[in-house]
């Protein structure tokens, strides 16, 4: 599991199609043009693909979320035609499949698509990020080979860099690489893998070198390799509509031409493709102030409805202002990201670190507004607060945002 | 020979969430200031089906034509978005654009439809907000256009279209000749979603501008709006213990 992403809560589908047509378009724009304003500041361009992006995740997506949860499906039929709309590589290049929009594009999406269900959205945008790996990295063979197919989603893609001995510590990963002729040979084993098993390309970080990140590599292993196989699905808490499961390595041959970049640049490509992950994993949850403040005006206790209470409307002001502020730093993170400016590591850090622990409390809060309801499965708001919960874990742990904010803050200084 | 334009014509709507929706102190008419406006949702399934048709080669080229003050390109952006070839935007604003009706639209559809030479205009069947149901058979009115109103399928046929409609009877199938007008109904087609690709694509598409004085629309409207009411708040009902107390209750309020 290494992107988090933007998640959104997007419940009210009401059964009747004219109601639909209405409600649906109603919560899209509520959302979009009130004082939470998802759609200021935006372009023309960007406020037409974050239309259609609401528009999908609730159509396509929310009316199925609590299922996806409950069974454990991973929605592939939903994902490809999420894919045909150019989902597949939002920030690939046109050229292999792609849409070639920019950060702050994909950014405005993943906000949108994932008020239809976090974890879906989550994996999209893993399944992105591997997908800009090979395209970024990759030489021309290796572009047309796996990106067309991953555009489309008829293939699927997986990220394995954490291991059992190593999650923080990622430099410090175990899986070696022995060159043997025109082939690696890979022997190790990855944890907490976002689809594994379920997908087909595997981006797979293992040591071909000595100690620490120099001797990194970055190799893609392909579903059906001998050698090649699974733990048991993971029992989670949360992100049930992606499978995790452990990678296997035993005695794995892939060919030296599966090889990303220089043997010890992976490590490098590794952490760059975090640093646009940081930025979808900040999941926003844009919908759940209004879920909240929509019960409180209905919800009468001592005669009157919750939203005369000084005390929720003053936690309301609070969820929204954070909200915002959430927003914002994640948009200026995603620009930085696509300036490429010097600062672009640590505003992805910082606003991975803020936005992650702001809208699980967001979502935590909204619960709380619910009170007893908010417990229940029949409602949605649980289903955020379980799914968002691991976004402050991976894609680099919280702390280990703070480790980097302050390392670049105490360099800057000497 | 296959139609060489087709028209569709949009209509920017009300979005009708109803906690929002209020009447002017005045009561003469409905706040639309701050209310979310959106491609009427009837109009969507009839850019889907003109865009269908250009897929299918009947017809060679999709025209998105609507008329309201600039808020109405952002809608003529989203038709280019999921598939129409390019766009006029037919600009009506303040006092006018309030006033404006169906008969006026219609002049202005009719007026582009003739100079354009369009072998089919397509229509919403009507706009959510004020549910007239006119446009499009006043469009065909003036243009002497056959028309095939509440479509929920079109199939065209060498010069002719035929047109399966929902009436209240259940489903009547007509066949027309081109030039017509046609009106979309809910079960027509579903709306596809633009693609990430169109989208980037729909900002070179080309939207003229014009006015309704270029057409030689005169816009004054026939129609006076005297005045605008919310519907009478719901009474509590009273319950009743037998039948005859309940034909009792009936007679004495002159109801039967």
């Amino acid at each position: 599991m290494m992107d988090c992403h933007f998640s959104l809560l997007y419940s009210a589908v009401l059964a009747i199609i004219w109601t639909l047509l209405y409600s649906v378009c109603a919560m899209r724009d509520t959302i979009l043009n009130s004082l939470l304003a998802a759609a200021h500041g935006l372009s023309d361009e960007q406020k037409e693909f974050q239309k259609m992006a609401f528009d999908f995740a609730a159509h396509e997506m929310s009316p199925h979320m609590a299922e996806w949860d409950e069974k454990e499906i991973f929605p592939v039929e939903t994902m490809r035609k999420a894919a045909q709309l150019g989902f597949g590589g939002i920030y690939v290049q046109p050229e292999v499949g792609g849409s070639g929009l920019s950060r702050l594009d994909t950014s405005v999406i993943f906000e949108a698509l994932s008020t239809g269900c976090v974890s879906t959205t989550a994996y999209i945008s893993i399944h992105n990020m591997c997908n800009w790996m090979i395209d970024t990295f990759g030489n021309t063979e290796q572009r047309e080979k796996f990106c067309p197919e991953l555009c489309t989603m008829d293939k699927f893609a997986s990220y394995c860099l954490t291991e059992p001995g190593s999650g923080s510590d990622a430099a410090s990963l175990l899986t070696t690489a022995k060159l043997e002729g025109d082939h690696y040979i890979l022997n190790g084993s990855k944890a907490f893998i976002s689809g594994g098993g379920d997908t087909d390309v595997y981006i797979v970080m293992c040591r071909t070198g000595g100690k620490g990140p120099k001797g990194i590599s970055c190799v893609v292993v392909e579903k059906d390799t001998p050698g090649l196989s699974f733990g048991k699905k993971e029992k989670k808490v949360g992100w049930n509509s992606q499978p995790t499961r452990a990678v296997i390595l035993e005695d794995c041959h892939v060919p030296v031409t599966n090889r990303l970049g220089q043997e010890g640049q992976g490590f490098n490509i590794a952490m760059r493709g975090l640093n646009g992950g940081r930025i979808n994993i900040g999941e926003m949850a844009p919908d759940l102030p209004f879920l909240a403040r929509d019960h409180l005006l209905v919800r009468k206790q001592f005669g009157e409805a919750l939203s005369n209470n000084q005390f929720l409307q003053f936690k309301l002001a609070e969820m929204a202002t954070k909200l915002v502020a959430s927003r914002l730093l994640l948009r200026e993170a995603a620009v930085a990201l696509q300036e490429s400016r010097s600062d672009a590591v640590s505003l992805c850090s910082m606003a991975k670190l803020f936005v992650t622990d702001e809208c699980f409390n967001i979502c935590n809060q909204a619960l709380q507004m619910h009170g007893g309801y908010g417990y229940l499965k029949d409602y949605a708001v649980q289903q955020f607060v379980r799914d968002i919960r691991v976004h402050q874990i991976l894609e680099g742990t919280n702390e280990v945002m703070r480790m980097i904010i302050a390392r670049s803050l105490l360099s800057e200084s000497g | 020979m296959s139609p060489a334009s087709v028209f569709v014509c949009l209509s920017l709507t009300l979005l009708s969430d109803y906690p929002v929706i209020r009447v002017k102190p005045d009561n003469s008419g409905v706040v639309t200031d701050g209310v979310k406006h959106s491609m009427n949702p009837f109009c969507e399934i009839a850019v889907e089906e003109a865009v269908k048709l250009k897929e299918k080669k009947f017809i060679k080229e999709v025209v998105a034509v609507s008329c309201g003050p600039t808020q109405v390109t952002e809608t003529i952006r989203t038709a280019l978005a999921m598939g129409c070839d390019r766009g006029i935007h037919v600009e009506v604003s303040g006092k006018d654009y309030e006033a404006m009706g169906p008969l006026q639209i219609a002049k202005i559809f009719a007026a582009l439809a003739k100079k354009e030479e369009a072998s089919l205009v397509i229509l919403g069947k009507q706009a959510i907000d004020d549910d007239c149901n006119q446009t499009g058979q006043m469009t065909a009115a003036l243009l002497d256009w056959p028309q095939g109103t509440f479509a929920s399928e079109v199939t065209i046929d060498g010069e002719k279209v035929k047109v399966v409609r929902e009436i209240d009877g259940g489903l009547e199938t007509i066949k027309i000749s081109m030039p017509a007008v046609l009106t979309a109904d809910l079960r027509l087609n579903t709306p596809r979603y633009a693609t990430l690709p169109n989208i980037m694509k729909a900002k070179k598409k080309k939207i003229a501008n014009m006015k309704p004085a270029d057409l030689g629309v005169d816009m004054v409207s026939r129609v006076e709006v005297l005045r605008v009411d919310e519907p009478p708040t719901r009474l509590a009902g009273v319950k009743v213990e037998t039948v005859d107390d309940l034909v009792a209750k009936l007679k004495a309020n002159g109801t039967i």
